[in-house]
Order: C-alpha cells, then sequence, then structure tokens
C-alpha cells in the first residue's frame, strides 16, 4: 500500500505533468500507487489537453475565418489554396499528420534552415518544433483551422440574402460590410457546429503522446497518465474511468461556455425566436 | 522477387527499388493496407448493428431501457474515442478470462488480482498460451473490432435516433389509421423512410471511421502504421537493404492512401444520396422530382 497522504500526493504529482522540477521526480511505481496519486496525476496531465486545446482553438479561430472567405472568394488564386488545404487536413486521419509533422521536425534541424536577411545570415534552430508543447500544437492549429474553415465556409453560404441586400441598401462595402453583417451572421450560423468541433478538437489532444511526440521526463498529458497506471497495476478499472469522468466535466464546461456566447451572439433577435444552443451531440468532423 | 535480387548490394537503383519494394517485409505491410480495410468493412456493418440497439432502447417506452441507450449515446460523446480504445480491448480481456477462471479453476485459493498482477489459472487463458499464433493475433484483432463498433455504434445510435424522429409523424400515424400494429408501421413505413435523413449522418460516420483505422497500431496490431514506422526507420548495413531514415515517404504514401480513401467515399456517398432521395418529401427530392434527373 502507498505510504502518501493524499494531500502529499497533491503535492508531489499536483503539476508533476509540466516537469520534473515541478514534483516528485520519480512517477510511483506497482503497489506504491494509490487511488490520490491516480486522481492527481492524471489531474495534472489535463493541464496538457486544455493547453493544447485552449491555444489551437483559439489561434485557428482567425486562420479559419480567412480560410472560409478564401474558399468562398471568386478569385482562383485565394480559393484554390483554401480548398486544397482543407481537403488535405480534413481528407487524412490526425494520427498520420502528427506522425508526419514529427518525422518532418526531426529533419529540420539537420537540413538547417538560413534565413538570409540580406546583410546577415540567421541559422533558425527548429529543434523546439520536435518538442510536444509547440510541434503538436502545430498540427492541432493547422487540423482544427481546416474543419473550422470548412464549418464557416457552410455557414458564409447559407448567410440569407435579405441581410446581404440590407447591408448593400445601406451602403455598406468591403471591411464595414463584413465585420457587421458577414461576420456576426456567419458567426451564428457557425456557432453550434463550432461547438462541436470543439469539442472534437479538446478529445483529439489525447492523441498528443501516442502519436511520435515523445513525452519527455515522463511529463504528459491526462491520458499518457491513465494508460501508465493502467499498465503498471494492470488494472484499467480505475485509471480510465478517472480520465472519463474527467473529460465528461470539461466537455460540460466546453459547453456552457460556447453556450454563453451563444447567447451574446443572438442578444438581438426577439426573445420567443432565440435559439437556446441545444447539444444534441452531433458527430459532424 | 526477382531472380536478379540475391545480392542487392550490387544493383543499380531501379532493380535495387524494385527488390526492396517487393522484400518480405514489404509484402507484409502491403498486406496490413488489407488489415486496415477489414477492420472498416466489418466495423461498419457491426457498429450499425450496435446503433440500432442503441437507437431502439433510447426509443422505448419501457423507462430503464430507453435511460439505458441514452446513457450509452451521451457516455462515448463526452469522453474521447481514444480512451475507449485503450480500455475496452483490455477491460474484456480481463472479463473474459475472469469469468473463465470461475468456470474452469473453481477451487484456486488464491485472489486473481495480486497488487499489481491479474493472475488467472492456465485453463482460463484466452486464447490459450498453447494457441498458434495466427489465433492470439485473430483474438486482439477481434477485441478490436469490438472497441471499434462499441464507439461508432454510439456515434450511429445517435444518427438513427435523431433519422427515426424526423420522419413526419403524419405518415406513421396514417399507417396506424390503416390499422397496422406498431412492428408494422416500424417496419413498412418508419425503417424505409429514415434512411434519407440518416444517410448525411451515416456518410460522416465512415469517414470518421476512415480517419480513426490508424488508431489500431496502439492496439498493438501490426497494422499499416505500425509497419510503416518499421520499414522507414533507418537500415544500417547489416540489413539486406540499408537506407537511411525513411519514414517521412512512409507516412506521406499513408497519408495519401487515406486520401483517396476519404475522397473516393465522398464520391460513392453523393451517388447514394442522389438515390435514396428519389421520390423523397425533402427539399432535395423536390428538386429532384423537378427538374428531372437533377
Amino acid at each position: 500500500m502507498s505510504s502518501r497522504t493524499c494531500f502529499e500526493s497533491l503535492q508531489q504529482y499536483g503539476l508533476r505533468a509540466l516537469g520534473r522540477e515541478f514534483g516528485a521526480p520519480l512517477l510511483p511505481r506497482g503497489a506504491d500507487i494509490s487511488l490520490c496519486d491516480q486522481i492527481v496525476l492524471i489531474g495534472s496531465g489535463l493541464l496538457w489537453n486544455v493547453y493544447f486545446a485552449v491555444v489551437a482553438v483559439a489561434l485557428a479561430f482567425f486562420f479559419a475565418t480567412a480560410l472560409a472567405l478564401g474558399k468562398n472568394s471568386h478569385n482562383p488564386l485565394f480559393q484554390r489554396p483554401s480548398a486544397a488545404f482543407i481537403f488535405l487536413f480534413r481528407g487524412s486521419p490526425l494520427f498520420i499528420q502528427f506522425f508526419l509533422a514529427y518525422e518532418t521536425f526531426t529533419l529540420l534541424p539537420r537540413v538547417g534552415i538560413d534565413v538570409n536577411l540580406g546583410l546577415v545570415t540567421l541559422a533558425a534552430d527548429t529543434g523546439w518544433l520536435t518538442r510536444a508543447w509547440a510541434g503538436a500544437l502545430f498540427v492541432l492549429f493547422l487540423n482544427t483551422a481546416a474543419y473550422t474553415a470548412e464549418i464557416f465556409y457552410g455557414a458564409l453560404r447559407s448567410i440569407p440574402r435579405g441581410d446581404l441586400e440590407a447591408a448593400d441598401a445601406y451602403g455598406m462595402t468591403g471591411l464595414t460590410r463584413f465585420r457587421r453583417v458577414v461576420w456576426p451572421t456567419m458567426l451564428r450560423l457557425a456557432w453550434p457546429s463550432y461547438t462541436n468541433e470543439a469539442i472534437f478538437l479538446f478529445h483529439a489532444t489525447t492523441l498528443v503522446f501516442f502519436s511520435g511526440f515523445p513525452a519527455w521526463q515522463q511529463s504528459g498529458d491526462a491520458l499518457y497518465y491513465a494508460r501508465y497506471f493502467a499498465d503498471q497495476t494492470f488494472n484499467p478499472f480505475v485509471s480510465y474511468p478517472i480520465v472519463a469522468a474527467y473529460f465528461v466535466a470539461l466537455t460540460l464546461v466546453i459547453i456552457m461556455g460556447f453556450g454563453l456566447v451563444n447567447r451574446r451572439l443572438n442578444r438581438h433577435l426577439p426573445r420567443a425566436v432565440r435559439s437556446r444552443l441545444k447539444i444534441r451531440p452531433q458527430f459532424i468532423r | 522477387m526477382f531472380s536478379f535480387c540475391a545480392d542487392p548490394s550490387a544493383l543499380p537503383t531501379w532493380q535495387w527499388f524494385a527488390c526492396y519494394l517487393t522484400s518480405g517485409t514489404h509484402l507484409a505491410f502491403y498486406w496490413s493496407f488489407g488489415t486496415v480495410l477489414l477492420l472498416m468493412a466489418l466495423a461498419a456493418p457491426s457498429a450499425l448493428l450496435f446503433g440500432f440497439g442503441g437507437a431502439l432502447a433510447a426509443r422505448s417506452h419501457i423507462l430503464p431501457v430507453s435511460w439505458i441507450g441514452k446513457t450509452y449515446v451521451a457516455m462515448v460523446r463526452g469522453v474521447p474515442d481514444i480512451i475507449f480504445f485503450l480500455f475496452v480491448p483490455i477491460a474484456v480481456d480481463q472479463a473474459v478470462e475472469y469469468l473463465m477462471h470461475q468456470v474452469r479453476c473453481p477451487d484456486w485459493a488464491e485472489p486473481i488480482r495480486r497488487g499489481s498482477d491479474f493472475v488467472v489459472c492456465a485453463a482460463a487463458k484466452v486464447p490459450l498460451s498453447s494457441a498458434p499464433r495466427w489465433v492470439h493475433d485473430v483474438y486482439a484483432f477481434a477485441l478490436a473490432l469490438l472497441a471499434f463498433s462499441l464507439v461508432f455504434g454510439a456515434f450511429a445510435a445517435n444518427t438513427l435516433y435523431g433519422a427515426m424522429q424526423a420522419v413526419p409523424k403524419a405518415q406513421l400515424e396514417t399507417g396506424e389509421s390503416y390499422g397496422m400494429s406498431r412492428a408494422q408501421v416500424f417496419r413498412r413505413i418508419l425503417l424505409p423512410q429514415m434512411w434519407v435523413f440518416a444517410l448525411p449522418g451515416l456518410s460522416n460516420l465512415w469517414q470518421i471511421l476512415i480517419k480513426a483505422t490508424p488508431l489500431l497500431f496502439l492496439l498493438g496490431i501490426q497494422d499499416a502504421v505500425y509497419w510503416a514506422r518499421e520499414l522507414g526507420g533507418a537500415k544500417t548495413s547489416l540489413f539486406t537493404y540499408p537506407h537511411p531514415d525513411w519514414r517521412l515517404w512512409y507516412f506521406l504514401a499513408l497519408l495519401v492512401f487515406y486520401l483517396l480513401l476519404t475522397w473516393a467515399s465522398g464520391l460513392v456517398f453523393e451517388r447514394l444520396m442522389h438515390r435514396v432521395n428519389h421520390g423523397q418529401a425533402t427539399a432535395a427530392g423536390e428538386r429532384q422530382r423537378r427538374g428531372g434527373r437533377g
């Protein structure tokens, strides 16, 4: 049985996922593993899942808007590359994308990137791209940008014609028309599917440490620790339900957060028409 | 494979590649694409079966049954699928061995779970440790298939449930007014009509299923990802075909394979949708009626 109290587990493993310096250097092993250790360490790994999901979704939001506008544009110079990018990332498994990106990143330093700035040549260090915090985040960013762009593109195409005609009638053009009419309507139409995509991406962050990106100093995400415990204790019936419970709770938080934004997006509508964000779980990805 | 392959080190480039790409391990690599396709071919119908069960349970008038159906769908939604892929095979494996242990070795005194070990008597091992290798492979594959069916069954249950709800109530009531029983209404009216509502969701599910198949690798099955990593890694001159780290190219090949697969199934579903829409009381069906061949 474990010699630690729950408080000691929290002290030693609460931030262990961030690295060796943030807690006990070694993970608990074999019979020394207590229930508290599992709950604390898996929760600490969750920090990575949240980090990946929040940063990737937040950054991808802007890129996806640009991609959606690109795919919707009449100029083939914008339309073709956007459509190709979306097809590439939506048509292939995220798992393969991770492997491919990791292999590419490990080759980079050997090839060496020399950025020529005219007088001086900068040798860019690309080693950090092979680390999960940057490399995997980059892949997740591109991946969710493609999916989100497709959602936004669909929404752009279903903006009611009347709204656009009204904007024209007011003499709005260019950026004003986009900012005041097109963009808010697009967001409002896309929001339920976008919520769904955010949940999917959050769940996809569990793939990171199974896909080539190594967990340095045994600091990984929630599922990495759950699997570690399942392997150590040979008992899947404790650690996997714990990680599942964490994910259910955080999924509910995502739904609530996106629901609040949804309320704000629809605040101009009369109360009866205003649609509550119905999370009929859609498995659209 | 070819007669000139006896000494690859002395061959010109194209012959070297011809020998390299037809070596025994590469043939295993090509077969592993068959494993992937087999998984998809088996997982799709069995997930549909699970989905049907789930949807019918969720629609049931018996409250506990409907709770079970709804919990099944909601639970798989809130939890990442990878957790199920990791959990289900090992959990089912242990459950089966536990049951076998109770049946075959009833007078075994020691506990099964000792500290960090799970020990059953030799006769309760599934498959038996004396079984040939292919039995172990098939068993591992079956467990993976079960995990895929469970997860995608929940997804499909949600889609089918929505599709059943979307069939116009008036049509079902018409059936009842003709004196059909509930089973008859289900079989003759609901079932044929629901597909048009279910198909967009199911086609999307199929695409997700395709993109989930590389996860077989995590379950220790020698699938395409396994071989790509194995074959692509740098080989020293100790090997018959030495080469530097080529994993990038192998994964590019996998990427192309999956892109082709998703692209082709997108086309198939488009045609299928066109056929199912025929004569339906939906916008697309109406468009087809007006525009001739639409």
